[in-house]
């Protein structure tokens, strides 16, 4: 089996910042299968669909997920409590592909930070973590992130926290000794990694978001536009073909 | 345990819960949470002659109790179809219903030709996508329209015909019969209504190609009041749908006059819908001393 549909117990429910929620969503069999990059889809009471979050982390039995609040889903998700069951397809989609021996460079921005922790401790000691944040207050994971890797790096945009500006800055001093290149965050902060690692000629990976329904491949709603090798472009479908995309191949 | 077995057009089903066409592609997907033969048949993504790339993204906007799409028919062509999924689909033991659309009468003429020399068991014939430019929709909305159409193709259809019918008409009993008179063997509603949604913070309408098609519970309701009178206006088989969830959703759909029904939306919700309304359908069945879940259809007091 590839992928469910199954309950699981919110066993923790953590609220990290003011919007938030950090998740570990119990269920043996799910979080045996699931991999760094993948996602998984809430069904959220009265909503007609699902909420695709991505995998924050796997421990045993246990799959993490941390989200912010944005509308009712996340609203609706973040009142569940501890203790309820909680319904998810998962694990979806294609993760990142990680070399454990290549210097890997793991670039979160905002709330795409949470699915680089699972990516990043494969990586271990060759990983280099970059997070981005707005301020100090909207920080989030730094202990996680410790815990598993050798370096961590923090930008905040207005300074009050690690590095003044974005995870780009403290990239130009990284990238040149870098094998790879794997972020997750808003599209113009993955447009201007993709850039650079498309100058300093290293491989990227970035994992997009888009509007979906069935999650699994099937009404092909979560269309991303492609570059064949022709240069044509063509749809291809974030919950099947992605989250994680070859940033050469992404029609920016 | 009733019968839930049902004949449409001369074709038998297995059970009324059809998966409908766009929701559950060629089936594969799906396939991995049951095996497709739980359906009684599985109506495939909208096909057409010629590979279409679909529409640019977002192609996706939630609504209350519901949702717009607007994927504008993207699917690998019929011979693709045919090469690639046709032989798999098979083998699941399911009743096989080819979705057709095309620009073209011709376009649809043809695909019946071609589709007709397979193994599918029946045609269900798209003219009433809201999403893309040219085709679909415009074949669907006037009586003179639907019956050309249906005249056309039925001279090259070898399978039973199924018109699926747009609920963005004046009168859609008229279109109904118009469809019955040129030849169709059953008619297929409600396709999704035209809808539309702006982000409020952007002003930009959610979906890129401005309108989407609606479907889910919040279309309910219409769509037993379209079968409602489509069952009054003909004699061929109607199958039913358009937000159907739950089991007690596809009881009342068939009591508005639907001999079988299509469930789409809900399967993003829940896959497992289609084997939670069989069951829900059967202990009914049981409970009112009914043998046979033919009884149920048309059987709304009035
Ligand atoms: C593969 C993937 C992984 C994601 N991982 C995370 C994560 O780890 N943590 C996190 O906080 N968020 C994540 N997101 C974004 C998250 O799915 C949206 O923030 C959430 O769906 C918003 O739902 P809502 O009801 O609160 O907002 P509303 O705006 O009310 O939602 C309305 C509809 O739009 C959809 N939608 C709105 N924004 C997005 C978006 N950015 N991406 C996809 N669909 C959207 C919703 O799913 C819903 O169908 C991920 C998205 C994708 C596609
Ligand atoms: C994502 C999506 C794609 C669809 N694609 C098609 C299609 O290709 N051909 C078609 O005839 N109907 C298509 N439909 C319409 C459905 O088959 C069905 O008529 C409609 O969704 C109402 O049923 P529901 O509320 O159970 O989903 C699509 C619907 C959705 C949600
Ligand atoms: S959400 Fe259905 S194909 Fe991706």
């Amino acid at each position: 089996m590839k992928y469910d549909a199954q309950d699981c117990i919110l066993v923790s429910k953590k609220q990290l910042t003011s919007t938030v929620y950090d998740f570990r969503l119990k269920n043996q069999h799910l979080a045996e299968i699931t991999k760094p990059g993948q996602f998984v889809q809430v069904l959220v009471p009265g909503k007609t669909l699902r909420r695709p979050i991505s995998v924050c982390d796997v421990e045993d039995d246990i799959i993490r997920i941390v989200f912010e609040v944005r509308g009712d889903g996340t609203r609706i998700m973040s009142e569940m409590n501890v203790n309820d069951k909680v319904n998810i397809i998962a694990p979806l989609g294609r993760g990142f592909d990680i070399d454990k021996e290549k210097k890997t460079i793991f670039i979160g921005g905002g709330i795409g930070v949470p699915p680089m922790l699972y990516s990043a401790r494969q990586a271990g000691k060759n990983a280099v973590v970059i997070n981005g944040f707005r301020n100090k207050d909207a920080v989030i994971l730094s202990e996680d992130f410790e815990k598993y890797v050798s370096r961590l790096i923090i930008t905040t945009d207005d300074g009050s926290c690690g590095i003044h500006g974005f995870v780009t800055q403290p990239l130009e001093d990284e990238i040149h000794t870098a094998e790879m290149i794997c972020a997750c965050g808003p599209l113009p902060m993955l447009k201007n990694i993709a850039k650079m690692a498309k100058e300093h000629g290293v491989p990227c990976y970035v994992s997009l978001e888009q509007r979906m329904a069935c999650g699994i491949g099937a009404c092909l709603g979560c269309a991303v536009a492609v570059k064949r090798s022709d240069n044509e472009t063509f749809f291809q479908h974030v919950c099947k073909d992605g989250p994680v995309f070859n940033a050469e191949e992404v029609d920016w | 345990m009733a019968n839930l077995g049902v004949d449409i057009a001369g074709v038998h089903f297995n059970n009324p819960i059809i998966a409908a066409s766009g929701t559950i592609g060629f089936g594969h997907e799906y396939s991995e949470f049951y095996p497709l033969s739980v359906l009684g048949g599985i109506s495939c993504k909208g096909t057409t002659l010629k590979e279409r790339p679909g529409n640019p993204p977002p192609r996706i906007a939630e609504t209350p109790m519901g949702m717009l799409n607007a994927v504008g028919l993207q699917n690998p062509g019929v011979e693709h179809f045919i090469k690639n999924d046709l032989e798999w689909l098979k083998q699941q033991n399911t009743v096989i219903i080819a979705n057709v659309a095309g620009s073209t009468q011709e376009d649809y003429c043809k695909m019946a030709e071609i589709l007709s020399d397979t193994d599918i068991d029946m045609i269900e014939l798209n003219i009433s996508c809201p999403n893309v430019k040219e085709g679909g929709v415009q074949f669907g909305t006037s009586c003179e329209s639907v019956g050309t159409i249906t005249k056309a193709v039925r001279k090259y259809c070898q399978k039973p015909l199924i018109i699926k019918l747009s609920p963005n008409v004046a009168d859609i009993a008229e279109i109904a019969k118009a469809a019955e008179s040129e030849g169709a063997d059953a008619v297929s509603l409600i396709n999704t209504l035209t809808g539309m949604r702006i982000d409020i913070h952007t002003r930009k309408p959610i979906i890129k190609n401005i309108t989407g098609g609606m479907s889910g519970p919040a279309v309910f309701p219409v769509a037993v009041r379209m079968v409602y009178q489509v069952k009054n206006a003909v004699s061929i088989p109607v199958i039913g749908m358009g937000g159907i969830s739950t089991w007690e959703d596809a009881v009342e759909m068939m009591m508005a006059g639907a001999d079988a029904i299509q469930i789409g939306t809900v399967l993003f919700h829940d896959p497992y819908a289609p084997i939670k309304i069989a069951d829900g359908l059967n202990q009914y069945l049981d409970n009112h001393h009914m043998t046979s879940v033919t009884e149920l259809t048309k059987s709304v007091i009035v």
